[in-house]
């Protein structure tokens, strides 16, 4: 049967308004970013200057503080979330437990509160003199740290806010991938005699796998793209300290207006993420 | 004795529940409070007398009614035209071959591998060509490029049966009358996640409306508290909470009405990727 022409257009109706909005807003700034980072932007026009951008970020020292921040936090932070996140949704599993339509709710609620709320929110916990945790500390007879004026702790502050903020949200992804594990697995195991203890770790891992690396894509490009938290929390400091690559972009870009600069940045990021990727890509066949 | 053997079960997880819900509870209490009561932890606890005067000084510095207008504006017209825009697109992907498909889907996937960041400049020097900054419209489209929603749509549609699809052609349905009321119907679930998902995020974006908008009358409530605390004002934090909790209500009432359709759409594997 032959397809009227009607026929023909149907499916590029249905893909029209998306593919109209991802050729301007995804597909042409991709490309324009790209010669934008070989070029200066002046008097609305583009002019291409070589690898001059790549050679003034490659030798900034802030650009390789803000990548070490990023990757120090991201290489922490992911995997913590990502444990803490599979205990609850394992937890949250067991049957019998009571109360767990009520449970998932609430570990899911803190995405609901805005990234800036949130970020003010724990700005004030961890406020040295009077915030809410020294001033428990002192309560107790102790003298808490400067949370927010020390590198390493100002960091630890950052991971811990943004670890609060997403559990909750992966421990439902992780929860939506238990259900497709098979109760039969789990069953004929305990028959065996393995018990929970091993039966989470020769079943439910992985079984999770595809939803456990969804997951984990998830939370890295989320910290990639790092920029409420450190902005409000730490500004940066100490002495950029927390400063992130998506903060030293804003700042190329917005706040010394040096557009060539920030996108070559940003494509530093992308070869970056590629050999990544392919790393990750070539090990995880590998190990198949 | 199945029910002792679950007690340390119960006791992680409530502690884990009261982790998440204590910052909730803690800056609802601290919008009835002064500046001075924040910092002071014999009031943690306690609902203090202040909320009326922080809601006015939240008033005085900024038209907050207007901001709140804005953030609807914009979070409900983002939501609709994701779930419009990217169940189209999906529905293309999951059900129809045409020519080009693969080239589309897999330009469509690569994008996925590059960091937001990339397109920031392109697409504010796009918008200031288009004469759009400083209004709705700069925040709003250029989200509609972003193609999560289309996987998550293109995976539920998969599931979809053909033979029904097949048998509404054969009783002589259009295309367009089938996706619209034979197979949209049964997408609530998807629907309901990739909305609540979208409303959230747009809610409580940030980094993207503190580059397009810039005057007051212009800014999204997350603008106007994060500039409530810049360094070099005297910031009045209870009126700061004050006006995070009335952020809070819009998306809280969001949640709450269509939780149950969400977790279950979530569960069913719709945000599996």
């Amino acid at each position: 049967m032959k397809k009227s022409l009607y026929q023909k257009m149907v499916p590029y109706i249905f893909l029209l308004p998306f593919l109209l909005f991802f050729l301007v807003f995804m597909a042409y700034p991709i490309v324009f970013s790209f010669l934008l980072s070989f070029g200066k932007y002046e008097k609305a026009a583009l002019r291409l200057t070589g690898l001059g951008n790549f050679r003034y970020v490659l030798t900034d020292p802030l650009f390789y503080k803000a990548m070490k921040n990023t990757f120090i936090m991201m290489i922490i932070q992911v995997p913590l979330q990502t444990v803490l996140a599979l205990i609850l949704a394992c937890l949250l599993n067991i049957r019998g437990i009571k109360g767990r339509g009520w449970m998932r709710m609430l570990v899911f609620m803190p995405i609901l509160l805005d990234s800036v709320s949130y970020s003010i929110v724990f700005s004030i916990f961890f406020n040295y003199e009077n915030g809410l945790i020294n001033n428990t500390v002192r309560l107790l007879g102790g003298e808490g740290p400067q949370w927010l004026n020390v590198g390493w702790l100002a960091k630890t502050v950052l991971m811990i806010a943004i670890t609060w903020r997403w559990t909750g949200y992966n421990t439902v992804i992780m929860l939506s991938g238990l259900q497709s594990i098979s109760n039969d697995l789990y069953e004929s195991a305990s028959i065996d005699g393995a018990g929970r203890i091993k039966q989470f770790f020769y079943i439910t891992v992985p079984g999770l796998k595809p939803v456990l690396i969804f997951a984990v894509v998830l939370s890295v490009n989320g910290m990639l793209q790092l920029f409420t938290e450190p902005f409000l929390l730490t500004a940066g400091g100490p002495v950029n300290e927390t400063l992130t690559i998506v903060q030293y972009l804003y700042q190329k870009g917005f706040r010394s207006f040096d557009f060539g600069a920030a996108s070559a940045g940003s494509y530093v990021l992308v070869i970056l993420i590629a050999v990544l990727t392919y790393i990750q890509m070539k090990a995880s066949r590998e190990e198949d | 004795m199945k029910n002792t053997k679950n007690i340390p079960v119960y006791i992680i997880l409530f502690l884990f529940c009261l982790i998440a819900v204590f910052p909730f509870i803690w800056a609802g209490i601290a919008a009835t409070h002064t500046n001075t009561q924040i910092y002071q932890i014999e009031w943690s606890f306690r609902i203090g007398e202040h909320m009326k005067q922080n809601a006015i000084d939240l008033k005085a510095a900024f038209p907050v009614v207007r901001n709140m207008c804005n953030s609807l504006v914009i979070a409900f017209g983002y939501t609709a035209g994701i779930l419009i825009i990217d169940s189209m697109a999906g529905y293309a992907f999951a059900k129809y071959e045409f020519k080009g498909k693969k080239v589309i889907f897999a330009l469509t996937l690569g994008s996925m591998f590059i960091p937001g960041q990339v397109t920031l400049i392109p697409l504010f020097i796009e918008m200031t060509s288009f004469r759009m900054i400083n209004t709705n419209w700069a925040v709003i489209l250029p989200g509609f490029a972003a193609v999560f929603g289309v996987f998550l749509m293109r995976q539920q549609f998969i599931g979809f049966p053909n033979e029904l699809l097949d048998a509404a052609h054969i009783d002589g349905a259009g295309d367009f009358r089938i996706f619209l009321q034979i197979v949209m119907p049964s997408m609530k679930p998807a629907l309901t996640s990739l909305g609540i998902l979208s409303f959230v995020n747009q809610w409580g974006n940030f980094m993207w409306p503190l580059i397009v908008l810039n005057s007051k009358e212009k800014y999204t409530m997350p603008l106007i508290l994060s500039l409530m605390v810049q360094p070099g004002y005297v910031t009045n934090y209870g009126a700061v909470m004050f006006g995070a909790m009335l952020a809070l209500i819009p998306v809280l009432a969001f949640f709450l009405i269509f939780q149950k359709n969400f977790i279950d759409g979530m569960l069913s594997g719709a945000v599996k990727g």
